[in-house]
């Protein structure tokens, strides 16, 4: 995915400034920044919930693919079907429906039973609930949720529904999975379960892995890039390494610091 | 006490009805829905499909208010677009109710596919307003269209035939006992089997979160207009149901109070269940009914009672559902819910 002078504006406020970005197939990409830096905004515009004036982002669906697919003007459907999924921030998940029947939903995109099929259920939904079953069971297995997997998402503890959300992501099969502050929140433990999640997709699915994190440790230890943004600017990327002892990055961060 | 069930394949673990006790009770429900009407007379009868119809109207509005979120107070209008389309095609081409019923149904789909729309930008209590105007517009073209419609007259329907066989006439009301009870299962079904597949589900999630829903791949668009749709065409049903069976059609029966009493009947019925719409009509329809007798059970002893009843009517309407909203937001469903789960444990309920 090729993100290209991506500027957004709300009134006033430039929650964005001419982003460019590489977002490289099968990496682990950190994007770090102080608060109110503009990531979840750039989270958002790929995502479709946000339009940025200025800019472009170009997604290449398959690797030999040199056109791509234009975003800025798609709705977040439609990129969800080209294989793009996502968690938030402050999750967002359905809270009535349970473990189960939020990571079919997950599965929506790959199932095809209409409001007649549906309804008539014999054959062709039938046939289609029991299949994703399936796959959504692995999911569960894989996030070591099994025993919640009945009960009401609102019912779980905070740790237990970032990892559903994670999962429901994951049922969409997505290409690129963009992570708003998987581990914010979380205690010692429940950051290394998720941070070896994260390594299994990334390794075992192919997936390519976008992160906000503010937990620099985390970040350092996953990640294959670090982009740094700040004031909707980016300032920084590179590996972990160059990121680390960046000039700019560290004023950014004692300036924070300092505030 | 019941424990322990595990299911040996997902195909199992999907059926409707799984544990021994769940079809006991289906099975007894079943027998005493195909016993009734050999003992009922006339008047439980009419009760009885007066119910039956309800049940079918709230199912619908549940589809689209309780599982969807989307609010509605144009339930009454809808009503009579099925009602007029079943009840005119009869009248004017002489069309018999296979034929008037479903295209009655689809009519209604369409029309309250136009009147979702706004539910794309409004949400809550504008979406109801819009509604709401969509009740209004809907009964002001029925009063004034009369080369259609026959404005505020009455339109009479000739008695339905089925198969060759007579509804009308003597006897009536058993026979369409089995029209109407055959469409409420269907409605039952359907409905029940939506909300485990695909559709249902991202309509409730749309409920939940629709941003969301979006984010997974939901097509915000169509689906809201597909609740709209689906919910109306069964809508559309209760109206042409109502429209054949009672032989007449008039618009007091599809005024704004109608589409009251439908939210009350999914809200104390329970929102987003298909078997709470059905407790919910049984109630709403019940209630008056009881009530009427009880007053006249009690003539004697507290003179003057008859001429209240209308007013303890409408007290004890409003009363329930407050009593509802405060007490049991999840309704008669999830009472019931509760009574098994207790017996479900019994002996060790505590
Ligand atoms: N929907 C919105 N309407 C108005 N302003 C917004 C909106 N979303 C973001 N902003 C503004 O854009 C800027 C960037 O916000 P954003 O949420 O992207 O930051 P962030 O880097 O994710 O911060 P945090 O680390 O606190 O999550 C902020 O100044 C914020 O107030
Ligand atoms: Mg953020």
């Amino acid at each position: 995915m090729a993100i290209q002078a991506l500027s957004l504006r709300f009134g006033g406020v430039a929650a964005l400034t001419r982003v460019s970005l590489e977002i490289r197939r099968g990496e682990i990409l950190a994007v770090i920044g102080p608060n109110g830096a503009g990531k979840t905004s750039l989270l958002n515009s790929i995502s479709g919930l946000y339009r940025p004036q200025e800019g472009s982002i170009r997604f290449f669906p398959a690797p030999d693919d040199e056109e791509g697919v234009e975003l800025t003007r798609r709705r977040p459907d439609e990129i969800a079907r080209l294989g793009i999924a996502r968690t938030f921030q402050n999750i967002e998940l359905f809270r009535h429906m349970t473990v189960l029947d939020n990571l079919l939903l997950g599965r929506h995109i790959h199932m095809r039973a209409n409001v007649l099929t549906g309804g008539i259920w014999w054959g062709l939904a039938q046939r289609e609930e029991i299949e994703h079953r399936a796959v959504v069971e692995e999911i569960i297995d894989f996030l070591e949720i099994e025993p919640i997997r009945r009960q009401p998402v609102g019912t779980l503890s905070y740790g237990l529904q970032k990892r559903v959300e994670l999962g429901r992501a994951l049922a969409l099969e997505p290409q690129i999975l963009l992570l708003d502050e998987p581990m914010a929140g979380m205690n010692v433990e429940e950051k290394e379960d998720m941070a070896r999640f994260i390594l299994d997709i990334n390794e075992e699915r192919g997936v390519t892995v976008v992160l906000i994190e503010h937990d620099m440790g985390v970040v350092m230890d996953i990640s294959d890039r670090v982009a740094v943004l700040d004031f909707g600017s980016k300032i920084a990327d590179g590996s972990p390494q160059e990121i680390r002892s960046h000039p700019d990055v560290i004023r950014a961060y004692l300036g924070q610091e300092h505030a | 006490m019941e424990s322990g069930i595990f299911f040996e394949s997902y195909r199992q673990d999907l059926t409707l009805r799984r544990t021994p006790a769940q079809k006991i009770r289906l099975a007894l429900v079943l027998a005493f829905v195909l016993v009734f009407p050999f003992f009922a007379d006339n008047y439980y009868l009419t009760l009885a499909n007066q119910i039956g119809i309800a049940a079918i109207g709230a199912i619908g509005l549940n589809i689209l208010t309780g599982f969807t979120g989307q609010i509605s107070l144009g339930q009454g209008g809808f009503m009579a677009v099925g009602a007029y389309t079943a009840g005119l095609l009869a009248t004017r081409w002489g069309l018999p109710i296979l034929v008037t019923i479903p295209l009655a149904c689809l009519t209604t789909a369409a029309v309250g596919a136009v009147f979702g729309i706004p539910s794309l930008r409004l949400k809550g209590l504008y979406l109801a307003i819009a509604t709401l105007a969509a009740q209004e517009i809907i009964l002001w073209v029925v009063t004034h269209w009369e080369a259609v419609t026959g404005g505020t007259d009455a339109l009479v329907v000739p008695p339905a035939t089925l198969f060759g066989l007579k509804l009308g006439g003597r006897g009536a009301d058993f026979r369409w006992y089995w029209v109407i009870l055959a469409f409420a299962i269907f409605t039952t079904l359907f409905a029940a089997n939506l909300f485990r597949s695909r559709v249902g589900r991202a309509l409730v999630a749309i409920r939940d979160h629709d941003i969301a829903a979006e984010v997974m791949g939901v097509n915000l668009f169509r689906y809201k207009l597909l609740a709209f749709a689906t919910s109306s065409f069964f809508v559309g049903l209760a109206g042409a149901l109502t429209a054949h069976y009672r032989t007449i059609v008039t618009w007091e029966r599809f005024t704004i109070e109608t589409s009251i009493s439908y939210l009350a009947m999914i809200i104390i019925g329970g929102l987003g269940s298909v078997s709470g719409s059905i407790y919910g009509a049984a109630f709403i329809t019940l209630l008056p009914a009881v009530l009427n007798n009880l007053g006249r059970a009690f003539r004697d002893v507290i003179p003057g009672i008859a001429g209240l009843i209308p007013q303890i009517q409408l007290g004890v309407f409003g009363g329930v559902i407050i009593l509802f909203l405060i007490k049991e937001p999840e309704g008669i469903a999830k009472l019931w819910k509760d009574v098994k789960d207790y017996f479900r444990l019994w002996p060790f309920s505590y």
